[in-house]
């Protein structure tokens, strides 16, 4: 019977062996592929344990967190939530993250191996860092001109600091407020239905994802291609653009807006807005040319971020001359991001060159240590600087003197362009009204401030609907506090 | 894995009884559940649990009273199998007390500590009774009507979900199955022990097979069958197996017939295929074990098992720490059949493998006093009961971590589960009750053989 007693205890062991060497096999080897798993909630959880970092503006949290002692933990709350929805994004325990919530996820959900106070301390301890905050570039005053201007119809804002490439103000409106996508659950399933049906899309963020032609406000970048590629050399002197101007190669007539286009300087077409003059310049340049001059602006760029991605403004590279007369003022299929229609402007304030536009200046650790700091650095030098100055000098008289009147600031040097883009199939849809300008203190060496606004206005007037009468005030406000700023 | 002075003849009289050995393992066993509790509150609300000085007292008030019962009827026993059993389940108890913090209207610990209280009374109640183990082949018979009684009446009570396993009277619930283990074993081994020349040596042999006359091997094949066809009524397939398993194993101690085992492997193998693809309850089960994530693929969330299976990976080696993991996400049965995901998850591999070895310390002690034993009756008794331990902890343990199919079983004392915990600590009252017997110096001067006969006469 002790042999087999001993057989018996054998078998034990063997099973005992078995167990172990199963565990060691899902606790080690499988461990990382199960942990990864999507539908292991661990992650989930871990990563709503703690609070979020903040997302600053001008030295204050525009975010927050609560406990909601459910089990994805602590949710995201926001303060002025509709008006900085375009810059925080939502961070949702249901659908995810989006804008700087998303771009600078690893610092606010403490996961960052920089939080740590030393390399792979992370590894090490297996717990999180407290969440980092995210200090925006953003101007609360600004932000909040640019939202009461807009006013609740569709339309966005965006204001860069030429000198740096710092996004002072990025507005869209209509907005929403994402703390009501934050947690889990029915309610936040309906508002996200909800927000996505609504037929204004308040989670679409205007500013930089959405393009819209830039009619008119498009023809300081061509102005600039005919000025650097020696189309024009003299902005006085007359370019011989005819009125009416046929679209080359069709019986079709460009129309202006207002009289003594005929054969006008540029001078005179930037302050007036001739759309001939632009269209004929446009033409001279030639589509290779145009290509490039655009591309400097930073058309065409599928890569910029900012650290959101931006949507890609388009200038077509495949035209016929008729469309790249019409693509020379802002129409046929040339649009433009709010974004990127401020950067033009910001081109023109910074003699030609484009400082990387960016929205987060730094991060921090809870404690407020820096993570990592944004370096200035140059994104296209869009321009020379000679051309930039003339430019200076044609915008500013359109405000002085021209279409752009509305935007006049006393005490202050304001360059402006307006533009009105039309839309729709045979032009039915409500216009954009458009108006990029930049402004430059008195006794201060640059502009402070670069700014770009588009409305769309479905309640107003049509003939009403143009840059210098809907657009031009909101640019006026932003700038005005741009100014008040101590700098 | 056991004694190498084995096969010796019994040894010579000691001159230590080990009680002191004992209580130190006792007080470090107390002191590791203390400990374990404490950093649970300290996990989770930074602070050391205000009652933590009342568990421990309450504990080592358990502890210390068995300690002196063992002192006083068994002096000889065993010094390791007290002291694994208190920290087996203290650690249970701090295990569910755990988990008791994510479902806190739902709170286990308590009922758990009084059943273990009860546990540990009916475990002094048996060492001070029972004073001599061969007294219970004498209700050999006794003991399997018993058992077959206690495993149909819950036939007549409403399924608990889809095992008809449970007694329900007023809101006292218990799992009369498990009362049943011990008793079947007490028959296993009274009756092996009285007619195993007769099974090993008669016969007639068909093949190469020699098969028992009908006469002797029919009882048991019948009682073993019964229990099977019960079991699967009741759909407790992890029930039948451990009953299958510990009819094996203790059939192949008294006879050393490896061809029996054959046979009965392969009836096993039929048993475990009909059931598997007949009985709808087993067969999901078998579809969870071949593939835990078939519900994540099909969009429907992670199943038990591939619940149980992250809580594993998510310990890794060191785990989480006690109070750290989120092993509450398997649901339901978090507290019962899955507490070792819990354990895995909290304490890690290392964690795990401590258990694992204690369990197996725990089995290996009784196969000691086995081996240790004169009397065929106590030698088979301690195998069996240290077999149902190690098969029931290969069951549920294989079972949640994807080794075997699941079937829901309860972990010896860690476990959230009264009639369990009172089941396993009547285990180790015979286990030390037999060990005692073992390392006894004065051996009985009774011949194995006249018990034998004594049986054999009263059937």
């Amino acid at each position: 019977m002790i042999r087999y007693i001993r057989r018996a205890a054998a078998l034990c062991l063997l099973l005992l062996v078995a167990l172990l060497v199963n565990a060691a096999r899902i606790q080690l080897f499988q461990a990382e592929a199960l942990d990864s798993n999507p539908a292991n909630r661990r992650q989930a959880i871990v990563r709503y344990e703690q609070p979020r970092g903040e997302i600053v503006v001008d030295g204050r949290p525009v975010t927050g967190s609560r406990d909601s002692a459910e089990q994805l933990r602590y949710e995201r709350t926001y303060k002025d939530g509709p008006l900085y929805a375009p810059v925080t994004g939502y961070a949702s325990q249901t659908y995810g993250t989006t804008l700087v919530e998303n771009a600078e996820d690893d610092v606010l959900s403490g996961t960052d191996p920089l939080l740590a106070p030393f390399p792979f301390w992370s590894d090490l301890s297996r717990g999180r860092r407290p969440g980092g905050d995210a200090v925006t570039t953003i101007r609360a005053p600004m932000q909040k001109a640019a939202y009461r201007g807009l006013a609740g119809r569709r339309g966005a804002v965006a204001a860069i600091e030429p000198s740096s490439g710092k996004i002072l103000a990025l507005v869209s409106s209509p907005s929403y407020d994402p703390g009501v996508l934050s947690g889990t659950g029915a309610p936040v399933a309906d508002a996200w239905a909800r927000l996505n049906a609504a037929p204004e899309q308040p989670m679409l963020n205007r500013a930089i994802r959405q393009t819209y032609p830039p009619g008119s406000s498009f023809k300081i970048v061509t102005a600039a291609a005919a000025l650097d590629a020696g189309v024009v050399t003299d902005i006085d002197a007359p370019t011989g653009a005819p009125d009416p101007y046929l679209l080359p190669g069709t019986t079709r007539v460009l129309p202006n807006e207002v009289p003594g286009c005929g054969n006008a300087s540029l001078s005179y077409a930037i302050r007036w807005s001739c759309n001939s003059v632009m269209a004929h310049l446009g033409v001279r340049v030639g589509l290779p040319g145009m290509v490039e001059a655009v591309g400097r602006f930073g058309f065409n760029d599928t890569g910029l971020r900012i650290p959101s991605g931006v949507a890609k403004s388009n200038f077509d590279t495949r035209m016929s001359d008729d469309q790249l007369a019409l693509s020379a003022i802002g129409q046929f299929d040339t649009a433009a991001t709010p974004l990127q229609m401020a950067m033009v402007a910001a081109a023109v304030a910074n003699n030609g060159e484009i400082a990387q536009p960016h929205l987060v200046e730094r991060t921090t650790t809870a404690g407020g240590l820096t993570v990592r700091r944004w370096g200035r650095r140059t994104y296209r030098q869009a321009m020379q600087p000679s051309t930039a100055g003339r430019l200076q000098r044609m915008m500013v008289e359109a405000v002085k003197d021209g279409t752009g009147a509305n935007a006049a600031i006393p005490g202050a040097r304001v360059g402006g362009k307006t533009g009105t883009a039309q839309h729709g199939l045979g032009n039915t849809g409500t216009p954009y009204a458009w108006f990029i300008a930049w402004a430059q203190a008195e006794g201060q060496a640059q502009p402070a401030v670069a700014v770009a606004v588009v409305v769309e206005d479905a309640s107003a007037n049509r003939a009403d609907i143009s840059g210098g009468g809907s657009a031009a005030p909101i640019a006026r406000e932003v700038m005005e506090e741009a100014l008040r700023l101590p700098r | 894995m056991t004694a190498s002075t084995a096969g010796a003849p019994p040894p010579a009289p000691r001159p230590t009884n080990r009680r002191g050995v004992e209580l130190s393992l006792l007080v470090c066993a107390v002191l590791i559940s203390v400990f374990g509790y404490a950093a649970v509150g300290l996990a989770r609300s930074d602070a050391v649990p205000p009652d933590v000085a009342g568990y421990g007292a309450g504990l080592g008030m358990l502890a210390l009273v068995a300690h002196l019962a063992v002192r006083l009827r068994a002096p000889y026993a065993d010094p390791l199998l007290l002291p694994i059993a208190v920290l087996l389940n203290g650690l249970g108890l701090v295990l569910i007390y755990r988990l008791d913090l994510e479902t806190p209207r739902d709170e286990a610990a308590p009922t758990q500590l009084i059943w273990s209280t009860l546990g540990v009374a009916l475990f002094i109640a048996v060492v001070l009774a029972l004073r001599d183990h061969r007294v219970l082949q004498r209700y050999a018979y006794l003991s399997m009507v018993t058992a077959l009684v206690l495993m149909i009446v819950p036939i007549f009570f409403p399924a608990v979900n889809g095992a008809k396993i449970w007694i329900r009277i007023g809101g006292f619930s218990f799992q009369p199955g498990e009362f049943a283990k011990i008793l079947l074993a007490v028959f296993f081994a009274a009756y092996l022990a009285a007619s195993h020349n007769a099974l090993a040596y008669t016969g007639r042999k068909v093949w190469r097979l020699q098969l028992p006359t009908g006469r002797v091997l029919g009882p048991i094949v019948t009682i073993w069958l019964l229990s099977v066809v019960v079991l699967v009524l009741e759909r407790d397939l992890g029930t039948s197996l451990l009953f299958f398993g510990l009819f094996v194993i203790m059939l192949y101690v008294a006879t050393g017939r490896t061809g029996w085992i054959a046979v009965g492997l392969l009836l096993a193998a039929v048993g475990a295929f009909a059931v598997g693809s007949l009985e709808p309850h087993v067969h999901s089960r078998v579809e969870d074990w071949l593939d835990p994530y078939a519900s994540i693929e099909a969009g429907q969330g992670p199943g038990q098992l591939a619940q149980s299976l992250f809580a594993f990976a998510a310990g890794g080696m060191l785990g989480t720490g006690l109070g750290l993991g989120h092993s509450i996400l398997i649901g339901f049965a978090a507290k019962s059949d899955f507490i070792l995901a819990t354990a895995g998850e909290e304490l890690g591999l290392v964690g795990l493998t401590a258990l694992f070895l204690l369990y197996a310390l725990l089995v290996a002690r009784g196969y000691r006093a086995g081996l240790s034993l004169r009397d065929p009756f106590g030698r088979l008794l301690a195998i069996g009961l240290a077999s149902i331990l190690a098969l029931q902890v290969f069951v549920i343990a294989g079972g949640v971590t994807g080794l075997i199919p699941l079937t829901g079983m309860a972990m010896p004392f860690l476990a959230q589960g009264g009639s369990s915990v009172v089941t396993n600590w009547v285990i180790i009252a015979l286990l030390i009750r037999v060990s005692d017997f073992a390392r006894a110096p004065v051996p009985d001067a009774v011949e194995t053989g006249v018990i034998a006969a004594a049986v054999e006469a009263e059937r």
